[in-house]
């Protein structure tokens, strides 16, 4: 294991990148940082800019308005870094699939790591999905 | 000598949780104007509920915005319900008492919520850890009634989905019981804070005259003094059974907003409270078959303000038109006057102090990228519109 992959498998910083979704995904991200789920025992917070974070958390289906930013927002952002797709919209588009402002799942515009579906995942769920993620970053070479 | 900078905020700004885009104008520390860019969060939802079944868009429309994800579903089937005549006539009365029960723990959420983020945006983050704290256990009560903690799917066309079992009353009068001394802590804590207190009153002061000028509503108006609840106004469910106040405060600073939505919490308890008391046995649905053709509108107070759905349908299971216009359309532009005039440190509050909710406000304009120009501007809209409307009165002829 590269000491950078290792580096992420610590306490990892988190930047959260809303591209267009209905703030339910945004709040249960918050709530992971409260008393009954309290991720910061873990090292895990939420930081405001994307040059200190190690992860991105992406939710929301990509509207047109928002893709070119989210990329010049993945560039700014050191590497090695994870992409976490949470929520229903930012995996599939959801029910917006066939609307006309949501052309590209998050997945064809980065590269998703991670996937927690759910609309909106519930926080365990999140907390689940980033246990089993570092646990792979563990294992990688 | 003034000179004018720009101070942006947005889009992706880590005190927001949605993307949207502040420009502040500041001399020194004086804001003298603002300019508000939205559009990064819209999502076609109008156009796309003309595609679905008209059962199966309470499902979208929930999705418009996840807090006040009961009030969206509500208005729609109030307004689909009109088409029916009026929702009285319809639903069956366990229904509508359910669906009071559902809104009003909406509305504690709901604020509970935006206490805590306003906590978060004065610096005071003790005060955002209890907010939500105590939150949880109203999610709770949501995921026992209805399955699900954020996005209920409660409401359809002639009554709600799930039924509140028996063996649940009981847990959820108990909840209610622990929550009460809860929010009464909170209480004491948040206004006789000197912290708050000096962080807060008269600050992003808005006046009872500005407020009826920029037609504010919701939580917003009622704390400059203008008294409307559409609860009272224009009963729905069954707010007009139960004994309940309209809270009004006079002063218009943010201070007086926060004592708003802290004493709208106490009443929502007891509104539940009485509502689970009388909850008659029952069906919960009507069982609709067929929607006639017609225009209805559906009126519901959110959390935010008055939301409001207007849907037009011709006989077939797909509705013709769908328009939504939520409360944040309508408060959102009161920061022109709240927050000019302010210092920038006080800024972020009072941006935040309407309790904006930009998902459900998003519109778009198209821009044609050569010459920066809009492809379609208002009045080429209401020539398209109007031509829609002589085009669907042919085809009824």
């Amino acid at each position: 294991m590269s000491w950078k992959i290792k580096a992420l498998t610590k306490s990892i910083w988190v930047f959260h990148l809303s591209v267009g979704s209905c703030n339910n995904c945004d709040i249960e991200i918050l709530d992971c940082l409260t008393p009954r789920f309290d991720v910061e025992r873990f090292g895990i917070q939420l930081i405001g800019s994307p040059r200190h974070a190690d992860a991105l958390l992406v939710t929301g289906v990509a509207t047109r308005k928002n893709i070119p930013r989210m990329k010049k927002i993945y560039e700014q952002v050191p590497k090695p870094c994870v992409v976490i797709a949470v929520g229903q919209c930012a995996i599939s588009q959801h029910m917006f699939r066939f609307g006309y402002n949501a052309p590209l799942p998050v997945d064809k515009i980065l590269p998703v790591d991670l996937y927690i579906p759910g609309c909106p995942p519930k926080p365990e769920a999140m907390i689940d999905g980033i246990v089993k993620l570092v646990t792979k970053l563990r294992k990688a070479k | 000598m003034s000179h004018k900078v720009i101070v942006p905020i947005g889009p992706y700004h880590p005190l927001q949780e949605e993307p949207e885009f502040f420009q502040l104008y500041v001399e020194g520390e004086k804001v003298v104007d603002i300019d508000i860019i939205i559009g990064y969060n819209h999502r076609g939802i109008e156009k796309l509920s003309e595609s679905k079944h008209i059962d199966q868009v309470p499902f979208l429309v929930e999705r418009i915005c996840g807090i006040c994800s009961s009030s969206h579903p509500y208005a729609y089937v109030l307004a689909v319900e009109d088409i029916l005549g009026g929702e009285a006539s319809v639903v069956p009365e366990r229904a509508l008492y359910i669906r009071t029960i559902i809104d009003e723990l909406q509305r504690i959420h709901s604020h509970l919520l935006w206490l805590g983020l306003a906590g978060h945006f004065i610096g005071y983050n003790t005060v955002w850890m209890w907010a939500w704290k105590y939150r949880e256990p109203v999610l709770d009560m949501f995921e026992m009634v209805t399955g699900n903690r954020n996005n209920y799917a409660m409401f359809k066309v002639g009554g709600v989905r799930r039924d509140i079992k028996d063996e649940d009353i009981p847990v959820l009068k108990k909840a209610l019981d622990d929550l009460v001394p809860a929010l009464g802590m909170f209480r004491g804590a948040v206004m006789d804070d000197p912290v708050i207190q000096a962080r807060l009153k008269n600050v992003g002061v808005l006046t009872k005259e500005q407020a009826i000028d920029w037609c504010v509503i919701g939580p917003t108006a009622r704390a400059s003094g203008v008294n409307i609840d559409v609860r009272r106004d224009e009963p729905y469910g069954v707010t007009d059974k139960i004994n309940w106040n309209v809270i009004v405060e006079k002063e218009g600073d943010i201070f007086s907003k926060t004592v708003v939505r802290i004493l709208e919490m106490y009443e929502s308890v007891s509104m539940i409270r009485q509502c689970l008391d009388k909850m008659p046995k029952g069906s919960i649905d009507a069982d609709i078959q067929d929607i006639p053709p017609g225009e209805g509108i559906g009126r519901v107070e959110a959390p935010r303000g008055e939301c409001f759905h207007y849907v037009k349908t011709d006989g077939t299971n797909r509705l013709i038109r769908h328009k939504v216009r939520a409360p944040s359309f309508m408060n959102v532009a009161s920061n022109k006057v709240a927050a000019v005039g302010g210092t920038i440190s006080d800024a972020t509050i009072t941006l935040a102090a309407v309790d904006p909710c930009y998902c459900c406000t998003e519109r778009v304009a198209v821009i044609n990228k050569i010459d920066n120009k809009k492809i379609l501007n208002g009045w080429d809209l209401i020539r398209l519109s109007q031509e829609k409307t002589q085009k669907l009165k042919l085809q009824k002829r």
